[in-house]
């Protein structure tokens, strides 16, 4: 086994940008497209955001197979749950799935995870699930390799209180950034906005991104 | 992530770092903290104990979270801050939580003291550390009950001691000393208080891990609480610090 | 020995009632489809102190009469009304000793389901998880059902509202506005049902517990008991609470008086 939190050799990596943002009556959640292995870039066009309820979704950023073996594990449970609940599960509580198995695994595992969603107590929610496992809520998080060019752009032009629009475009002016400096980030910009109507799903072309190196 | 004592474990054991490791070579799991947080400094008063703590959360040298609570109240009369890793500290406050549930579920309206929890989390911590897999948290546990203040504090395997006033990480360098000089018995709140400020202010100027953004909380009589985050004060105007730096015997570079 | 004899056509009890062999165990239906033993153990329910429930207009509250078959037992021991989490408690009535399991039961349960999901157990699904508890032992081989009727009140954090469940031997749960059993449960439903549940608040249906409590036991009239009880209101910040001593003993005289004054009427009447 490599040690923990590095890829294996050939290892498929989300080198990558992701977003979730929380406005006052829903989340929107964003990511680039590339996959890579090493610097070949295996999928230009790959979906990094990934639904685990019906108004839950989580970005997915580190290893491709861990972070896609979390996800199925957490949607499988979270479906069970809300069954049983009878009501559509809290954001928290996928939030709480994700960090169980980042945490029990903290050692095998490379995986950083943003879950964001919509419930009816909380209303647009967002939480970090970063590499050791731990549970951070936050108004916005940003997450992957590309993340780390934009931490002074987001806090800079973060506000509380953001309408829909406002925030959607804060959403892909940041990721487009990032990936413009971030070598492991690029391709298209896929968004979803989360509220209690339900998902919408946005998608920006890689020619179309708001903004681009000159 | 690979740090480097990682590296050097899977170099001794004969491994290709690159290639993985076999099956059959040693589960390890000492991994090393990632999110963390910074010193926490408390001492013993008049009416009972103080504590204080930054709400940074250290991603490496980034700084990654700014509004994580590493003070949590637990139980009647007990404060339990953090260093270190922050998802261990998660772990530990869930260990707490349950406490306090089957503290409740007894219902004769006692609840552990604050002894009881320093010699608990004592106990857990020194028990991962025996499985080679230790919660990379110091702990400093407050509080006041029947009349008398309690300060304590465990490292993340688990050494353990009772004092008057404690600092975990670099305040163990830089606000222990500040602590020898000017603490005193039975110091009245506002002393108590100015004194933990100026710890605190001292260790945002020299420590790379913290922000101006700290949560003071205190165990009296009254209870345990942990207030929201203030700014300590802080002075960058001093004449020999606006003065230019340049002179003909320096060259100015320090 | 099995207390049955073989007649040479068929399985006879001792007293040579037919059919009686079919109460051996719940792992075995009667040809008109009964598990005797889950009956008996509603009959060591119906031996038993009174167990009344009811959901108020600012909560829920659950009293027990608990019957001192000693003078010498201690007042406060062998409890009836236990919290099983912050959030949650449940009261029982029928055979004390099958109790504690449930009792523990309910509190793992509460406890892995907030470790795992991060919410508070909903009251519906403590409810179902209690009722799968009591169901399983009237499947399995060398068990017996548990001689218990529990009540089972909580709080849902997501609807901000208080519930009621009773669960009997058999494992069948439902959600109720008031419910009542243990001896003269027919009398004390009777009760209830006169109450205006929408308008009482838990601290008055306290009183109207001890009322009930006091006007149905008739017979026992003479034999001392204690008046326990749980609640889960707004007062309590919608925590499980047992009700202070002092509000119990008050509630507990009440009770009485109005009950010896109701008892005087009658003897009037009489006269």
């Amino acid at each position: 086994m490599s040690p923990p939190g590095t890829l294996k050799k050939g290892e498929v990596d989300l080198g990558t940008s992701i977003m979730a943002v929380s406005f006052g009556s829903g989340v929107i959640v964003g990511a680039d497209s590339r996959t890579s292995t090493g610097s070949y870039i295996a999928n230009r066009v790959s979906d990094k955001l990934t639904p685990v309820h019906d108004y839950v979704y989580c970005c997915r950023s580190g290893s491709a197979a861990d972070t896609q073996a979390i996800s199925d594990i957490v949607r499988t449970q979270l479906g069970n749950h809300a069954v049983e609940l009878g009501r559509a599960p809290a954001v928290k509580t996928a939030a709480k799935l994700f960090q169980r198995y980042c945490y029990e695994y903290k050692d095998r595992l490379m995986a950083g995870i943003i879950c964001a969603g919509f419930d009816p107590v909380e209303g647009g929610t967002v939480y970090s699930i970063p590499l050791g496992g731990a549970m951070i809520k936050q108004p916005f998080a940003i997450g992957g390799s590309g993340s780390t060019y934009i931490y002074a752009y987001c806090d800079a032009n973060y506000r509380e209180n953001m309408t829909r629009d406002e925030a959607h475009t804060f959403v892909k002016k940041a990721l487009a950034h990032a990936m413009a400096r971030d070598g492991s980030s690029g391709g298209v910009i896929r968004t979803a906005i989360i509220d209690e109507n339900g998902v919408e799903r946005f998608f920006t072309p890689g020619n179309e991104l708001p903004f681009t190196l000159q | 992530m690979a740090t480097v004592s990682q590296t050097l474990a899977c170099a001794a054991s004969g491994a290709d770092v690159s290639a993985g490791r076999s099956a059959a070579d040693p589960h390890k799991h000492t991994t090393s903290p990632i999110v963390t947080g910074t010193s926490v400094v408390a001492l013993k008063y008049k009416d009972g104990v103080m504590m204080a703590a930054d709400t940074l959360g250290s991603y490496g040298s980034l700084s990654r979270f700014t509004d994580l609570r590493r003070i949590v109240t637990t139980g009647g009369y007990t404060l339990v801050g953090a260093d270190g890793d922050y998802s261990d500290f998660q772990y530990v406050q869930d260990i707490l939580k349950e406490l306090e549930v089957e503290d409740a579920c007894v219902a004769d309206g006692i609840t552990h003291s604050p002894k009881e929890i320093w010699c608990c989390m004592a106990r857990i911590l020194y028990h991962r550390r025996s499985k080679m897999n230790p919660l990379w948290n110091n702990l400093v546990i407050a509080g006041f009950h029947e009349g008398e203040a309690f300060l304590g504090t465990t490292d993340k395997i688990g050494t353990s001691y009772e004092c008057d006033f404690v600092a975990t990480g670099m305040g163990l360098h830089m606000a222990m000393p500040i602590l020898r000089r000017h603490w005193k018995p039975n110091m009245s709140e506002s002393e108590a208080r100015e004194l933990l400020e100026s710890c605190m202010r001292t260790l945002f100027y020299r420590d790379c891990r913290t922000i101006n953004k700290i949560t003071f909380a205190s165990a009296t009589k009254k209870g345990p609480s942990v207030d929201e985050p203030v700014e300590v004060s802080t002075e960058w105007s001093y004449q020999s610090f606006v003065d230019p730096k340049a002179g003909s015997d320096t060259g100015g570079s320090w | 020995m099995l207390p049955v004899e073989w007649s040479g056509e068929e399985w006879t009890g001792l007293d040579g009632a037919p059919g009686i062999v079919y109460d051996l165990g719940c792992n075995i239906y009667s040809p008109d489809g009964r598990v005797f033993q889950i009956e008996y153990a509603a009959k060591a329910v119906e031996n038993s102190g009174a167990l009344i429930g009811l959901k108020c207009k600012d909560g829920v509250i659950i009293g027990a009469e608990k019957l001192m078959p000693s003078r010498l037992l201690m007042e406060s021991s062998g409890r009836r009304v236990h919290p099983v989490g912050m959030h949650a408690g449940i009261a029982f009535t029928g055979y004390a000793a099958d109790g504690r399991p449930v009792v523990n039961a309910a509190r793992q349960e509460v406890e892995n389901y907030h470790d795992y999901y991060g919410v508070d157990m909903p009251p519906h699904t403590l409810a179902e998880r209690l009722g799968h508890y009591f169901h399983a032992y009237t499947t399995y081989g060398g068990y017996r059902p548990f001689g218990l009727t529990t009540m089972v009140t909580s709080f849902d954090e997501v609807t901000q509202e208080p519930f009621l469940h009773m669960i009997d031997p058999s494992g069948t749960q439902f959600r109720f506005h008031g419910a009542a059993a243990g001896k003269s449960k027919q009398a004390a439903k009777t009760e209830i049902e006169k109450l205006n549940l929408k308008a009482l608040t838990c601290a008055e249906a306290l009183k109207r517990i001890s009322l009930i409590i006091h006007t149905i036991r008739e017979e026992e009239k003479d034999k001392p008991f204690v008046l326990e009880a749980g609640w889960i209101t707004a007062d309590t910040d919608w925590k499980f609470q047992l009700v202070p001593k002092n509000l119990r003993d008050e509630a507990f005289e009440w009770g009485k008086a109005e009950f010896d004054k109701m008892d005087d009427d009658d003897d009037d009447d009489e006269d």
